[in-house]
């Protein structure tokens, strides 16, 4: 056992890992991975965390105005997928991210691209709320103060608020903006990180299972919420929560063990999916 | 027929009840194949007995040992001959008592021996060895005793596990008031001593005087006869070295603390920490004649060479040095809640595009700020309460001064240098030092207190 395993070691390090991800990648993706109007353009990404692949070959558009859902068992990468579209992986040591990830036409890992800006262009919202330990006010000023995207504080109260607006929470919080961010109720605190997010107003924005931590109240509202953003922004979603997929998403990413398996229109992935790992995990055969 | 050896012969026979508990355990409930039946493991049974066999013996071997001395010494007193008693002030005949007790254990014997001491002498050892007898049967018959009880109490329904339980529980117990009686007893003693300092000096000239001079005349006509007992040069001067020890400690342990934590590598992490924590490793005095013997000369020279004069033992020099002792202090309790901080706040900020320094800047240090106050106020009650590094370098002089090139003493200084010596422990000058340490005391417990408060606080905010 432990040969088998020195003697893959021992070829990957003559392997290019291009090669080794061909030599690996035995699924072709089923359906269409482009999008009409694609905003982030992925080809043939692969994922490694050192020695281990952890995304292998995959494609994917997210397109204007489109919700992108991406289900899968427990580890199968699509995580590891979202962020490396904003390349959070970056904080990682041993991460590799290969093959080509555009915005808008431009290549994200590129030498030349500094990942901080891009951060502000991509935005992320993760599973557990994570407010910083200031109040409301600060909380959503913090992205735009950083960016000096206003000029005076009259400018920074509007977008506050306007962020605060669209993301459904300025009613509740109105009049208590200086109170800690912390305090807030876990769903609040959901929408006051997607508040957040949207004051640096990014192109794109990556939610990693934003309601695994939430009530099923405070998840319809999250959910209503992502589906207004639409109209605005790109949103790519990781979920675990099939019916979550088909409330909120116009096309629905099928990840297996690194691999991309299937991808379609959202009504189309969970009423007729082609491939039998697909239907195996809507059917709820395994996962 | 030494102590030790009833002791070791106790432990024997709680080994013995140990084993014949778990034997008498199975043979009620009816072998091995039915120990499901007994309500405890049939360890338990064993340790019931062990406890019953050792526990009331020990007691009375304690409650013996203690009270041997006091009732054979009664015994022998009472049967001197009265002439020898008569006319005898207490002290005399403490004296003759003890003379009796070195008589009949081999020791030497401060007067000639007479015949009726030496008579005495021979009961007392007589006493002695027969009440060590008696001792022993007794020690032995409780224990033997105790175990017969557990024994004879032994049943498969009797609930073994929780009365040893509850024994562990009472001896724990006994441990951990033994911790704060110490405690307690160290903190009443500094204060009945510092009552006695208050009924010679007013507290208001203590706490407020600014002359520090602690002499006691021994004649009425002597030089310099009048003693002075203003403490606040001593607070002024501990306040200056600690500040002079913040100064330098502050910044370099956070800035470390942050740079190991939030930029280092792994690499660098793994050699830099270890490096630092050598500095905690460094024993006091070692930092104290490094102040003494190099840091002092250089300052003074370094003073010399700009025109400025400075004293051979400068607070500058002790709170340069004591600053440097506090440094790994600061960055390993700052590099802790540093940590403590969790990954998904960097997360969060690095997902709106903010880079590494404004995320530290703006999140990290903010969310650590309560533990690295915390951290900081305990280290100013360790500069506070440091002794040998300002004995060294600061110096004895009991200036009243802001300048921290001149020389200065401390509270910890002035309790060393009036204690040490031959001192009489009822003067004032003696008793001085009591009260200073119950301020020193009382000044690090508050700001402890203070520091563990402000800690507990931010760490129920992220658990």
């Amino acid at each position: 056992m432990s040969t088998t395993v020195e003697a893959m070691d021992k070829a990957m390090s003559v392997m290019t890992s291009a090669e080794l991800a061909s030599a690996q990648h035995s699924r072709e993706t089923v359906g269409d991975f482009t999008a009409a109007e694609p905003r982030m353009v992925c080809r043939n990404v692969d994922v490694w965390y050192g020695n281990k692949q952890a995304i292998k070959n995959v494609s994917l558009d997210i397109g204007k105005n489109e919700v992108v859902s991406m289900i899968g068992p427990s580890g199968c990468g699509k995580s590891t997928f979202l962020r490396s579209l904003n390349r959070m992986n970056d904080t990682i040591v041993d991460c590799r991210v290969t093959g080509s990830i555009q915005l808008d036409g431009e290549e994200i890992y590129d030498k030349k691209l500094d990942p901080v800006p891009l951060r502000a262009r991509v935005g992320m919202v993760f599973q557990k709320p994570n407010p910083f330990p200031k109040s409301i006010y600060e909380n959503v000023a913090y992205g735009p103060r950083i960016h000096g995207l206003t000029n005076n504080k009259a400018e920074l109260d509007e977008l506050v608020e306007a962020s605060l607006q669209k993301a459904g929470l300025w009613k509740e919080v109105k009049d208590r903006l200086d109170q800690p961010g912390t305090g807030l109720s876990g769903g609040q605190q959901q929408r006051l990180c997607i508040a957040r997010t949207i004051a640096v107003s990014p192109e794109v924005i990556l939610m990693d299972e934003p309601c695994s931590a939430l009530d099923p109240i405070a998840t319809a509202i999250v959910e209503e919420l992502i589906d207004e953003l639409r109209q605005n922004y790109s949103i790519a979603i990781v979920t675990h929560s099939m019916q979550q997929a088909a409330r909120v998403s116009q096309r629905t990413a099928y990840f297996h063990l690194g691999d991309l398996i299937e991808v379609g229109e959202t009504n189309h992935i969970f009423t007729n999916p082609q491939h039998k790992l697909t239907e195996d995990y809507i059917t709820g055969r395994f996962g | 027929m030494h102590t030790w050896t009833l002791i070791l012969l106790l432990l024997a026979v709680m080994a013995l009840a140990y084993h014949l508990g778990i034997k008498r355990a199975i043979t009620r409930v009816g072998g091995l194949k039915q120990i499901n039946h007994l309500h405890s493991l049939p360890t338990y049974y064993g340790l019931y007995a062990a406890l019953w066999a050792g526990i009331p013996a020990l007691l009375l071997l304690g409650l013996w040992l203690g009270f041997q001395d006091h009732f054979i010494t009664t015994l022998v007193t009472a049967q001197l001959p009265p002439d020898l008693v008569a006319a005898q002030s207490a002290g005399q005949i403490d004296l003759i008592l003890n003379d009796i007790k070195n008589l009949a254990t081999g020791n030497i014997v401060s007067a000639t021996v007479t015949p009726e001491i030496q008579a005495a002498a021979d009961q007392f050892a007589r006493f002695e060895q027969l009440s060590t007898q008696a001792q022993w049967l007794a020690v032995l018959a409780l224990a033997l005793g105790g175990a017969s009880f557990a024994w004879w109490r032994t049943e498969p329904q009797m609930r073994a596990r929780n009365r040893v339980e509850s024994v562990f529980l009472v001896i724990m117990v006994i441990f951990s008031s033994l911790a704060i009686l110490t405690t307690l007893g160290i903190v009443l003693s500094v204060l009945f001593e510092s009552l006695r300092f208050f009924e010679l000096i007013s507290p208001l000239e203590f706490f407020l005087g600014t002359n520090w001079s602690p002499q006691i005349a021994l004649r009425a006509d002597q030089v310099g006869a009048t003693g002075a007992f203003g403490a606040i040069p001593l607070f002024t001067g501990t306040l200056m070295v600690s500040l002079i020890a913040m100064v330098v400690a502050v910044p370099i342990g956070l800035m470390s603390a942050i740079y190991l934590s939030e930029y280092a590598s792994r690499t660098v992490r793994a050699f830099a920490k270890p490096i630092i924590e050598v500095l905690a490793g460094i024993p006091t005095v070692v930092y104290g004649f490094f102040a003494a013997l190099t840091v002092a000369p250089v300052i003074r020279e370094l003073g010399a060479t700009v025109g400025l004069e400075v004293a051979s033992e400068s607070a500058l020099a002790a709170g340069l040095v004591m600053g440097v002792m506090i440094i790994p202090f600061i960055s390993s309790l700052a590099d802790d809640v540093i940590n403590a901080v969790p990954q998904a706040l960097r997360d969060g900020s690095y997902a709106l595009g903010a880079t590494q320094s404004e995320t530290v800047r703006l999140v990290v240090i903010p969310a650590a700020l309560p533990g690295i106050v915390g951290g900081i106020l305990l280290a100013v009650s360790r500069a506070i309460g440091e002794t040998m590094i300002v004995v060294m370098a600061a110096g004895m002089a009991a200036n009243l001064t802001a300048n921290p090139l001149d020389s200065v003493t401390t509270v910890t200084v002035q309790i060393v240098t009036l204690l040490t010596g031959d001192q009489e422990f009822d003067s004032a000058k003696t008793l001085a030092a009591f009260a200073l340490g119950l301020t020193l005391f009382v000044v690090t417990l508050a700001l402890n207190v203070l520091a563990l408060s402000i800690v507990r606080k931010y760490r129920e905010q992220y658990q």
